[in-house]
């Protein structure tokens, strides 16, 4: 009989569940079920869902796969297919939610895969640490974060998540379970940030926490008229201001305005602190419901709410960094057909190309509200298939509305194409080959670090292979 | 690192009449920590600053556990690995309970198993090993842990029996009957307890997304084990009912259920 009364020990220890295969676990299965990412296009079936409650299940389910069938699966929040498996297995990792350790002096946190962003707030800005990188929802998991290498409001002075991954164990189905660190395995780990799951499932991740005073964000919000106002405001602000973004109305037209947004974290700002849940969208809305004339109407609004507004606020932390998720499943707001989310970066040399995209999209009265946009950084990429690069990024989002929607998305492509930026994999769900490679153009140098039971509908569109 | 947790709090909105006794839940034995519902009752109440004692058998998982609950906010949390369904280790269960964990005020009992049916009704071994799981195991460790807070004259003990034990369906009747059984036993237990001032929760969730019902068809509309583990850390922490259904809602569900006359309910394919 095994008992201790010991209390764990602070420091990060060795990984040690047994590499040793187990038998398929009946428990660790699932049935097949509808699986939907964020932006609900496209619908596609799935074989099996498994779901295993713990990490000892994991490497079972890996071994008894077929080649190029599994998919690791956080929570969902993924606009396209790339957190999809068309027709095959995904493996579902939001029961290994355990956090495993936690030093209190250096902020470094070991956490299983599972494990969601909004958790670990929950966890720690009340002792005072916060996400090194967030991006502008909660509800991802940490491996989610890493296998898309997010990005925040502040990739201009901290990179994306994947910079703040000091070491994680894999688990794969040819190697057993894996270390990787910046000295061991270190392109394995360089593959997996940003590696679209494709690299096997993470064990467990040790992130780099940030200290904060408290749970408050000292805010500003700016209202701009142009591109070049929005860039000069964007270039000031990088030095003094950690989190940086902006908002756009795709329909004003030629007189184009925006909202940038800027902020740090609240020093010495002592206020209680009272979390509270927001409304939930209980079911698909009618596809009516989003028109030009509604669409114009919010924006209208939301425009003249901040510039009415007071210049300079302290906000509690959620409001700044996730204003949707206080409306659980607004993606219901785009109806049946679902939507398309479409994030691209464009080197910022061809401010020309930019203006295009950015009249393009206006002109079509297709796109929707929340258009975002920020200027990257200059970091490296923290993973082999990270997608910030220095240039501007926009996003936005397009209600599905059949081949119209697509035709549209397609001639943005071009423009894309020819600037030599990039697309962004984790919103896609139509993308061509030809425009992965334009993004990605070392791709193939990913090839050997992936799990050869892995894939996803996204790889096997972009890529060709199986 | 003391501070006032909820439930000193609620100490003095007690009733009159419980007044004199300590409030439940703050060192909960949990028998079968790793079991889904479980899992979020922990967390939950770890970040309520309870202490935790968790029995579960895989030494690993509860390894898991010990790590992550103490960072949620639990002040402690004891582990001890060992085989719920086997009545001979029973008491070595309760010896340690009362050995490292003396003044545990709260016994909750979260395992269950739950075959295919139709295991059951081709495998007799199937069937002994559900009823023995399900019923026979756990009224056995209920009686170790009544005896010891029956002396103590404090504390509470719950557990997660099952809507499914309301009545007999086609579809689910030997884990229904045991669960069925145990809610019994329960009922029984409330009342000897009672003039000794032990309190005893049945617990009765619907279906909830669990690895337990993952094969069964519509597990996507199941409760989530958040909600109902929400529902069982208040009714622990306040004096509310004897039993206790979760979602709500099933409370009323099986009342109507159970009005059904048997000559319709035989012939309903449920």
């Amino acid at each position: 009989m095994n008992s201790s009364t010991q209390a764990p020990s602070a420091a990060p220890e060795k990984h040690r569940q047994s590499p040793t295969a187990l038998p398929k676990d009946p428990q660790a299965s699932g049935n097949s079920e509808r699986v939907l990412s964020w932006g609900r296009y496209p619908r596609v079936e799935h074989r099996h869902v498994y779901k295993p409650a713990w990490n000892d299940q994991v490497l079972g389910i890996l071994q008894a796969a077929e080649p190029d069938s599994l998919l690791p699966f956080g929570l969902g929040r993924s606009y396209g297919d790339s957190c999809l498996n068309a027709g095959r297995d995904l493996l579902d990792c939001q029961r290994l939610n355990r956090i495993l350790a936690f030093d209190e002096s250096t902020g470094m946190v070991r956490c299983e895969s599972g494990v969601s962003l909004s958790d670990i707030l929950r966890v720690f800005v009340p002792k005072g640490w916060f996400l090194p990188v967030t991006p502008g929802t909660s509800f991802v998991t940490i491996g989610g974060a890493i296998a898309n290498d997010v990005h925040g409001k502040n990739h201009h002075c901290a990179g994306t998540f994947g910079a703040h991954v000091q070491q994680i164990a894999l688990y794969r189905s040819d190697k057993g379970s894996m270390f990787c660190s910046p000295r061991e395995n270190s392109e394995m780990l360089h593959a997996t940030i940003g590696g679209l799951g494709l690299t096997g499932v993470i064990a467990w991740a040790d992130i780099q926490l940030k200290r904060v005073d408290g749970p408050w964000i000292d805010s500003e919000s700016i209202p701009f008229h142009s591109l070049k106002a929005f860039l000069d405001l964007s270039l000031e602000s990088n030095a003094g201001f950690e989190y940086t973004v902006a908002w756009l109305d795709c329909f004003a037209g030629s007189n184009l305005r925006g909202v940038f947004f800027r902020g740090n974290h609240a020093a010495n700002y002592k206020k209680d602190f009272r979390p509270k849940g927001g409304p939930i969208l209980p079911f698909e809305l009618p596809s009516w419901v989003l028109n030009p004339l509604s669409v114009r109407a919010f924006n209208a609004a939301y425009y003249a709410v901040h510039v009415a507004k007071k210049r300079r606020a302290i906000l509690p932390y959620q409001p700044f960094f996730y204003p949707l998720d206080s409306i659980r499943q607004w993606n219901l707001l785009y109806g049946r057909e679902g939507f398309l989310q479409y994030q691209c970066v464009i080197p910022e040399n061809n401010l020309a190309a930019f203006e295009e995209l950015l009249d393009r999209a206006a002109r079509s009265g297709m796109a929707s509200f929340f258009v975002v946009l920020k200027q990257f950084g200059s970091a490296p990429p923290a993973g082999m298939l990270s997608f910030p690069r220095p240039g501007l990024t926009i996003t936005l989002d397009f209600p599905k509305r059949g081949e119209r929607t697509l035709a549209l998305l397609r001639s943005l492509d071009d423009i894309v194409q020819k600037s030599r930026g990039a697309l962004y994999p984790a919103k896609d769900a139509r993308m061509s080959p030809v425009l992965f490679e334009t993004s990605f153009p070392n791709w193939r140098g990913f090839l050997p670090y992936k799990d050869p039971k892995m894939s996803s509908s996204l790889w096997r569109r972009v890529t060709g292979l199986p | 690192m003391k501070s006032v947790t909820p439930v000193q709090a609620l100490d003095s909105r007690a009733t009159p009449a419980s007044r004199n006794k300590p409030a439940a839940l703050r060192r909960i034995v949990v028998l079968g920590a790793t079991s889904g519902i479980a899992l979020e009752v922990q967390k939950q109440s770890a970040s309520r600053r309870c202490e935790l004692l968790l029995v579960a058998r895989s030494p690993e998982r509860l390894a898991a556990l010990q790590a992550d609950l103490p960072i949620r906010g639990a002040p402690r949390v004891l582990i001890h690995s060992a085989d719920l369904s086997a009545i001979a280790q029973h008491p070595g269960i309760v010896e340690f309970a009362r050995r490292e964990l003396p003044d545990f005020d709260t016994v909750l009992l979260a395992y269950g198993s739950m075959h295919n049916q139709k295991d059951a009704e081709r495998s007799i071994d199937v069937l002994l090993e559900e009823l023995q799981v399900d019923f026979v195991s756990a009224a056995s460790i209920l009686t170790l842990f009544a005896a010891e807070l029956e002396r103590r004259r404090t504390g509470c003990i719950a557990a997660i029996t099952s809507v499914a034990g309301e009545r007999g369906r086609r579809s689910n009747y030997v884990y229904g009957s045991a669960k069925g059984g145990l809610s019994l036993f329960l009922q029984g237990l409330r009342s000897r307890l009672y003039p000794a001032g032990v309190r005893v929760i049945t617990i009765k969730p619907g279906p909830v997304r669990t690895p337990m019902t993952d094969r069964l068809p519509n597990a996507v509309n199941f409760a989530s084990p958040q909600q109902v583990a929400h529902d069982i850390v208040r009714c622990l922490e306040r004096r509310s009912p004897d039993v206790l259904y979760t979602p709500g809602i099933w409370r009323y569900v099986m009342a109507a259920v159970k009005m059904v006359p048997e000559p319709i309910f035989k012939r309903l394919p449920l």
